[in-house]
């Protein structure tokens, strides 16, 4: 394989660009329904704190969103520049999902998000409130389609395939609901909320530490702490169930991400090793015998499907593979730990003044996108050489380009996300490091300008103004 | 080729693609004209004003870009597969654009002294977004090659001068847009400079309209077929004279200082250039090479999309206008309660 070929540069391309685009995602999904809740939260208790928190996220969800609208954009429309072939095969099935994720979730966000944001002195909390939902209810649509986009190309169902090589749809139901899609979407829609809970625990635990320990900031970080200790472990099951699943449907990939080179019983699990693919060994393994199995099988005895029985040319990279799910179990267990030990704290009645959780909760504060990505890279990189797994291959998918093309767009793109997200996330971290203050002020004082555009004032008369 | 229309399940979606086309190049079409009249308004609390006008909508705006693309790779994955790599460079070329101009909205309040910087990014994304699609266009009017199911010609085939006169017309053209759009939402200063802005560029917009006009059918047989001989002729020949009607209701709304008559005229200005497109195209998608027909995915696959579009699209349509007559009226002028 030459590294600058077309498709290598493609695939690295779309890997750089999608893997940008879901930190945007996993953090506005999240988001979107913290705000929600905290606005429902205001609206039944009328407690000043809730409002406060509401405003104060609203502000980075804002700077947030805008950069998973414009990365996205970049998405929609890389298939076709860059992956034709596979958008004319697969047009007829991924098509009209992704066709009914515009109609029925980019335009329910973005029909409400500017009411929402700017529109609370104009439409009156009720309706408000509703915005906020819809924009909720619009990430989760989102997340619900292309996920089973994605889980088609995973494991396709429902198709045939017509003359002209296209696939077509027998069965949409069965295209829709395939049979990875539940699974990847609980576990997907879990790894946004704990993102978001760990974002916004870190945040609050910061200012815990800085001594602006004010109600916003005790809220926040309680809010999230309790988030953590109870999604973390329903995300571990779900991701136990979501590995049984791929056993079923992708053994390789299984036996990729546990560095599986040999089929035998009772197989032990391998926490950590260098997968060493010349020698179809893993190196220096450290293994506890037959966990493997049992985790995977349910039972000691319990057989997996080893790399060898699959010929060399279907095989994942094992190394990328080996090492990303490591990588995003590891934060799965840590964030379980952090909930623990919340609960500790709080069943001491010390949450807010244990400055070793606050540090820990400060240092995991980034630690969900990191999961989200290695996740990412797990489930696409086990996929390959496939890109509908099984019937299409990487190789036949791409767009007959010249590798000068891509070459320069993909440098584009790298310079162009690297600073212009650069500054957001800049942005959005110097957001952060304010306090949430008492009476959080809105979008409109906090940027006088702004206010001045969403209160037009109809009865103000400027002279010299025609009507 | 007969002129008659069948409404068949493809016939329909090209109609609703050419919607959502139209839909787009209409309400994006007002904030990038926004972004593209920055540089002659130089006053920063004008800026401010201007922003702010399209702050709530343009996200919305833009997802029909997003329904647009989405949309032929549904319907017409053919099509879809054939011109996005034919016009690789000014597609790229435009969602980089993009990006520049949507994270400005954001951050361009988020910075003092970074301020200007995000005004270049939003005036020269803006530009150079609206420049693209132009060029796309041009590329698209004037031919595509295609060989079995893939595009078939070189990487620099967009670029000629017609498609650089398209792309200097789209600019233009929605300049135009954003300053119709500044006359009817802003007040002051800021209302009288977009009033001047707008003769210059309304006059250079008929200009260029008529120059590309006279242009496109001299690119192809088939279009001079339609637009010069008879009767075919008869379908076509209301779209010149709506437009000469609608270039009069402009230049008499501006000239009396009106609100809403140009914005009105300058909508139908464009609705009918649009019109006159789809008549050339029709019933190609790629036009000379793929028609709507052979483009078309598979039945099950337009009427499965079709249900959920003929529920779907009048709720978006309904909670768009819901959401422009939330924040109707006008963008006030700064107020001075800095802090
Ligand atoms: C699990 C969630 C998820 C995943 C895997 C993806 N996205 Fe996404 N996407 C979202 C969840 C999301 C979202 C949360 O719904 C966003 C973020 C901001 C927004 O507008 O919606 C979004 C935005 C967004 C937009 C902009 C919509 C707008 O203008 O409002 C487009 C066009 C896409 N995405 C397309 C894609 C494509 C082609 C993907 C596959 C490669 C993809 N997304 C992966
Ligand atoms: C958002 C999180 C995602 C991440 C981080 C991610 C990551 C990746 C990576 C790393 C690759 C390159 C694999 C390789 O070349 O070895 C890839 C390829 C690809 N992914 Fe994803 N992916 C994500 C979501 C999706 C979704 C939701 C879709 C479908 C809509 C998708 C469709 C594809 C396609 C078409 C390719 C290109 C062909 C290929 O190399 O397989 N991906 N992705
Ligand atoms: C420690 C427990 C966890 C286990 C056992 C686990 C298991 C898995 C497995 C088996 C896959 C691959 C699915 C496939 O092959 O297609 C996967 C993917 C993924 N994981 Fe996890 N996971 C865990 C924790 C987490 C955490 C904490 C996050 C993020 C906060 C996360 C986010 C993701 C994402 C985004 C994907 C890719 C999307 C998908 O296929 O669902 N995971 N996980």
């Amino acid at each position: 394989m030459d590294v600058f070929d077309a498709l290598t540069l493609a695939r690295f391309q779309f890997a750089f660009t999608v893997s940008f685009h879901i930190i945007f995602p996993a953090f506005s999904i999240g988001l979107a329904s913290y705000l929600a809740v905290l606005n429902g939260l205001w609206l039944l208790t009328r407690r000043k704190v809730y409002f406060s928190l509401f405003q104060y996220w609203k502000k980075i969800f804002a700077v947030a969103f805008g950069m998973g609208v414009v990365s996205g954009l970049v998405m929609s429309y890389q298939f076709g520049t860059n992956w034709s072939v596979f958008s004319d095969k697969t047009g007829p099935v991924l098509g009209p999902m992704m066709g009914y994720e515009v109609l029925s979730a980019f335009f329910l966000e973005a029909g409400f998000l500017g009411i929402m944001l700017f529109g609370l002195k104009r439409v009156g909390e009720t309706l408000h409130f509703i915005a906020t939902a819809m924009v909720a209810l619009g990430t989760f649509m989102s997340a619900f389609w292309i996920l089973s986009v994605n889980s088609w190309m995973q494991t396709p169902a429902g198709y045939a395939i017509n003359a002209a090589g296209q696939f077509v749809v027998t069965d949409w139901v069965a295209v829709i609901f395939n049979p990875s899609f539940p699974y990847r979407l609980v576990h997907m829609l879990l790894a946004a909320y704990l993102t978001t809970a760990f974002v916004v625990g870190g945040v609050g635990a910061w200012h815990l530490l800085k001594g602006h320990g004010n109600p916003g900031a005790k809220t926040m970080f309680s809010m999230a702490m309790w988030m953590a200790a109870i999604v973390a472990p329903i995300q571990i099951v779900a991701g136990d169930f979501h590995g049984l699943n791929t056993l079923e449907h992708q053994p390789a990939k299984i036996a990729a991400m546990e560095g599986h080179y040999d089929s035998h019983p009772g197989a032990p699990l391998i926490l950590f090793g260098i997968p060493n693919p010349a020698e179809s060994r893993i190196d220096y393994a450290l293994e506890l015998p037959r966990l493997g199995a049992l985790i995977l099988t349910h039972s000691w005895e319990g057989s997996i499907r080893g790399l060898n029985e699959f010929p060399p040319e279907q095989r994942p990279p094992v190394q990328i593979v080996f090492w990303s799910f490591r990588v995003m179990v590891g934060i799965g267990m840590a964030m379980l730990g952090i909930g623990v030990w919340s609960l500790l704290m709080r069943w001491r009645g010390r949450l807010f003044a244990a400055p070793w959780l606050h540090r820990a909760a400060v240092a995991m504060g980034p630690a969900g996108f990191v999961a989200v990505v290695a996740g990412w890279i797990t489930t696409e990189v086990g996929r390959q050489p496939y890109t509908v797994y099984g019937l299409l291959k990487t190789v036949d998918s791409v767009s007959p380009i010249a590798a000068a093309a891509v070459g320069s767009s993909l440098v584009a793109f790298i310079v162009v996300y690297f600073a212009l997200f650069g500054a957001g996330t800049f942005y959005i971290v110097r957001l952060m490091k304010k306090p949430p203050e008492k009476v959080e002020p809105d979008l409109p004082t906090d940027e006088p300008i702004r206010a001045a555009g969403i209160n037009p004032a109809p009865a103000l008369k400027v002279p010299g103004v025609v009507s | 080729m007969s002129p008659e229309i069948s409404f068949d399940l493809a016939t329909i979606w090209a109609g609703l693609i050419a919607f959502a086309v139209l839909a787009y190049v209409m309400l994006d079409g007002f904030d990038l004209g926004v972004g593209i009249l920055f540089p002659f308004l130089p006053e920063e609390t004008d800026r401010d004003q201007m922003m702010n006008s399209v702050a709530p909508v343009w996200d919305g705006n833009e997802t029909w870009l997003v329904l647009g693309g989405g949309g032929l790779f549904a319907v017409f994955p053919l099509a879809y597969s054939i011109i996005m790599p034919a016009l690789y460079a000014p597609i790229i070329g435009m969602l980089l654009a993009l990006v520049f101009r949507g994270v400005a909205f954001e951050y361009r309040w988020k910075t003092k002294a970074g301020k200007f910087a995000w005004d270049w990014s939003f005036a020269g994304g803006s530009t150079v977004a609206a420049f693209a699609q132009g060029i796309a266009l041009g590329a698209l009017v004037q031919g595509i090659p295609v060989e079995g199911r893939a595009y078939a010609g070189g990487w620099w085939d967009w670029l000629t001068p017609f498609s650089l006169l398209t792309g200097v017309a789209v600019v233009v053209g929605y300049a135009l847009l954003g300053a119709i759009w500044l006359i009817w939402k802003c007040e002051g200063r800021v209302q009288q400079q977009a009033f001047r802005h707008a003769q210059w560029t309304g006059i250079a917009t008929v200009v260029l309209i008529g120059a590309v006009s006279v242009w496109t059918p001299f690119l192809n047989e088939a279009f001079r077929q339609k637009w010069f001989v008879w009767p075919t002729l008869l379908y076509a020949a209301p779209v010149p004279a709506l437009l000469a009607v609608c270039v009069l209701a402009l230049w008499n709304g501006l000239d009396g200082q009106h609100e809403r008559q140009p914005f009105f005229a300058a909508l139908g200005l464009f609705g009918l250039s649009f019109a006159g497109l789809c008549v050339n195209f029709y019933p190609y998608i790629v036009p000379s090479s793929v028609t709507i027909h052979e483009a078309a995915a598979p039945d099950n696959s337009l009427s499965f999309l079709l249900v959920g579009s003929v529920v779907l699209l009048p709720l978006i349509l309904a909670y768009t206008a819901y959401s422009y007559w939330a924040f109707r009226g006008k963008v006030g002028v700064v107020g001075d309660y800095h802090h």
